[in-house]
């Protein structure tokens, strides 16, 4: 129970009149960033507690549930519309970036170097020569592979993790929140500077390694919360009575409604952790060249911005409106799966 | 009071330890600072062993790290490589990183609380859209990309503040550094503190206080912000921390030499004393950030009482 109180405790109104809290530690409840803080809301148990509405008699109301209800939302929201799309076209973008460029990116030309738009390529050329439109699409691949690899194993290990401590409880719980709390310690651009310059491999994986163990706890946490929110219903209770084991318990009934949280965090996550590709790969030790990505093209175009801004300027609003996509989506299917606001 | 903060104190330890530790394992796998040190050429096989034994660099990692711990509880941080002391080092480095960190900070509560309010009291108005897409935007836009571009914009084209900081550090260098570090925090801190102002907006307290007849001014203030500010607080607390190393890439563009950079000379010159120091000291203020926040929450919300 302290632990519910703990989540409850995040709404300052929650428990009002109640005498004693079980004191809330920031360090459990803070809120990290956006995904985190988007997330929080749909922890808070009134959420998952059934409440039936009694329709009347004769009037035969069609029971949805939440997957359908914020599918149905969804469909209706412009943001959802115009961020799904976006999404979709990047996707297309990275699998087959030759739809878009006929142009290689790696076919430079230096009697070319910082110079700008000219027919065929309505970028201009960056340091080397290179085309920056094509450089801009093939970008895209980087970023994204990065970027939904790194979810996924941040996601998987993190709701593993994270829902196997608040399921049990106990020692487990406490071991994994301390492990979570040691990788929350360490500001995560310097532990990316120092472990990604131990590391002498340059590929993509490295990167989304490095994410992965340093971005998990945060899904872990809520996760964990979420879980052990979900494990005190009515119809856990009910599920246990009838004598289901504890891997069916968590499989069919806790992990359905438990996951919208985590589904929130990760996409919003996406977002921030190709912002993070980018911004590592700026500061050298990301991913490399011959890799073509948005973080080196800005990083070696920062150098001489004023003489041609040009070439910063594309790949950077390439990459803002990439992060901007997913952190858009995550709004919308966070606004559609709490209930608060319908 | 005093056994929650033992208690909070006593909680820390495993992850200071735990923190300090993985950095001073990694930095260590950066590979023979020995060998880095003389650069391209051979070492003195004679010179190399004294360095190495001077640094401890025989003996196992583990022990390596007690007695290093050991001496940092003397405030002893070890020299770095060229003789220096890292202590010095760090009394170069913090003040700079301390007064662009507090830049930031200020402009972070200020605009990203006051934008935040404007918004919740307006829900669903132009003000509180604009709010919303302007902070989105701001989100998705890494800072070094903000960076670059406000310093050409402000610094050289408009010439309206310095371009860079270098060796003066005073206040007006620093509001354009402080401006870009701050603005993806600030746009957190407006977001969260919409929310939380547009979930206590219609809160039964509110209703009261308008009831009451007190002034706008004073329902605003005294009741609805002082409940809505704390999570901001949360969240204020631990950016303190991440501030401070976020610093890194704005100190970068500026030319600032504050903790970012000694830090980053350290990784690339393979400084093991200067990492670990700078990262144990950046731990320390982030745990105690969090110490703090705990606190503040008492003095916030009456309701939280430590046993």
């Amino acid at each position: 129970m302290p632990d519910q109180e703990k989540y409850n405790a995040a709404d300052p109104l929650a428990e009002a009149g109640t005498e004693e809290l079980e004191m809330p530690s920031a360090v459990e409840n803070r809120t990290f960033d956006l995904g985190t803080m988007e997330a929080q809301s749909l922890i808070k148990p009134e959420r998952l507690q059934d409440h039936p509405e009694a329709p009347a008699a004769d009037e035969r109301v069609e029971a949805r549930s939440l997957w359908q209800d914020a599918w149905r939302d969804l469909r209706r929201n412009p943001i959802f519309i115009i961020s799904g799309l976006l999404i979709v076209f990047l996707i297309v973008m990275a699998v087959w970036p030759g739809l878009f460029a006929s142009t290689d990116p790696l076919k430079c030309d230096l009697s070319k170097s910082q110079q700008g738009v000219s027919s065929g390529h309505p970028f201009g050329y960056d340091n080397q020569g290179c085309d920056v439109y094509a450089r801009t699409v093939y970008g895209a691949r980087a970023s994204i592979t990065v970027g939904v690899c790194a979810t996924a194993g941040a996601a998987l290990v993190g709701t593993v993790m994270g829902g196997l401590a608040g399921f049990f409880g106990g020692w487990f719980d406490s071991v994994v929140s301390r492990i979570a709390d040691i990788f929350f310690g360490i500001p995560i651009l310097l532990g990316g500077l120092v472990f990604l310059s131990v590391v002498p491999s340059q590929s993509i994986w490295i990167v989304v390694a490095f994410i992965v163990v340093l971005g998990w706890p945060q899904i872990a946490r809520i996760s964990r919360g979420s879980v052990i929110t979900v494990k005190q219903q009515d119809y856990v209770t009910a599920a246990e009575a009838l004598g289901a084991g504890s891997s069916r318990l968590m499989v069919r009934h806790i992990l359905p409604n438990a996951v919208a949280p985590i589904i929130v965090v990760a996409t919003i996550a996406l977002g921030t952790y190709i912002a993070l590709e980018a911004t590592l790969s700026f500061l050298g030790v990301g991913l490399k060249p011959p890799t073509v990505s948005w973080g080196i093209d800005i990083s070696s175009a920062s150098d001489s911005f004023r003489n041609a801004p040009h070439m910063l300027l594309y790949p950077a609003g390439a990459l803002s409106i990439t992060v901007l996509a997913f952190i858009m989506l995550g709004d919308a299917v966070r606004d559609a799966l709490d209930p608060k606001l319908r | 009071m005093g056994r929650y903060v033992i208690r909070r104190l006593l909680q820390m330890i495993p992850v200071f330890i735990g923190t300090t530790f993985l950095i001073f394992v990694m930095v260590h796998a950066l590979g023979d600072p020995v060998n880095a040190l003389f650069g391209d050429r051979a070492p003195d096989p004679a010179v190399a062993e004294k360095i190495r034994e001077q640094y401890n660099l025989n003996d196992p990692l583990w022990l390596q790290y007690l007695k290093y711990m050991g001496k940092l509880f003397r405030w002893d941080f070890g020299t770095t490589f060229s003789g220096q002391s890292v202590t010095s080092l760090l009394a170069t480095a913090f003040p700079t990183t301390l007064k662009l960190t507090a830049v930031a900070f200020t402009i972070e509560v200020i605009f990203g609380i006051g934008l935040g309010l404007l918004s919740g009291l307006r829900r669903g108005r132009v003000a509180d859209n604009s709010v919303l897409i302007l902070t989105l935007v701001v989100i998705s836009i890494p800072t070094f990309v903000t960076g670059y571009v406000l310093q050409y914009l402000v610094g050289v084209k408009w010439g309206a503040a310095p371009a860079t900081v270098g060796d003066q550090v005073t206040l007006d260098r620093l509001i354009l550094p402080g401006v870009v570090l701050a603005s993806v925090s600030l746009a957190y801190v407006a977001r969260l503190t919409r929310t939380t102002v547009v979930e206590n907006v219609r809160a039964d307290y509110v209703r009261t206080a308008v009831a009451k007849g007190l002034p706008r001014r004073r329902v605003v203030v005294n009741h609805l912000l002082r409940n809505s500010l704390i999570p901001v607080v949360t969240f204020l607390g631990t950016d303190l921390g991440a501030l401070m190393g976020g610093a890194l890439v704005t100190e970068r563009i500026f030319n600032i030499h504050g903790v970012g950079y000694y830090l980053y000379q350290g990784i690339v010159r393979q400084n093991s004393n200067t990492v670990v120091g700078f990262v144990t000291i950046l731990v320390i203020i982030y745990l105690a950030a969090n110490l703090l926040v705990d606190l503040l929450y008492a003095v916030l919300d009456p309701r939280i009482r430590y046993a």
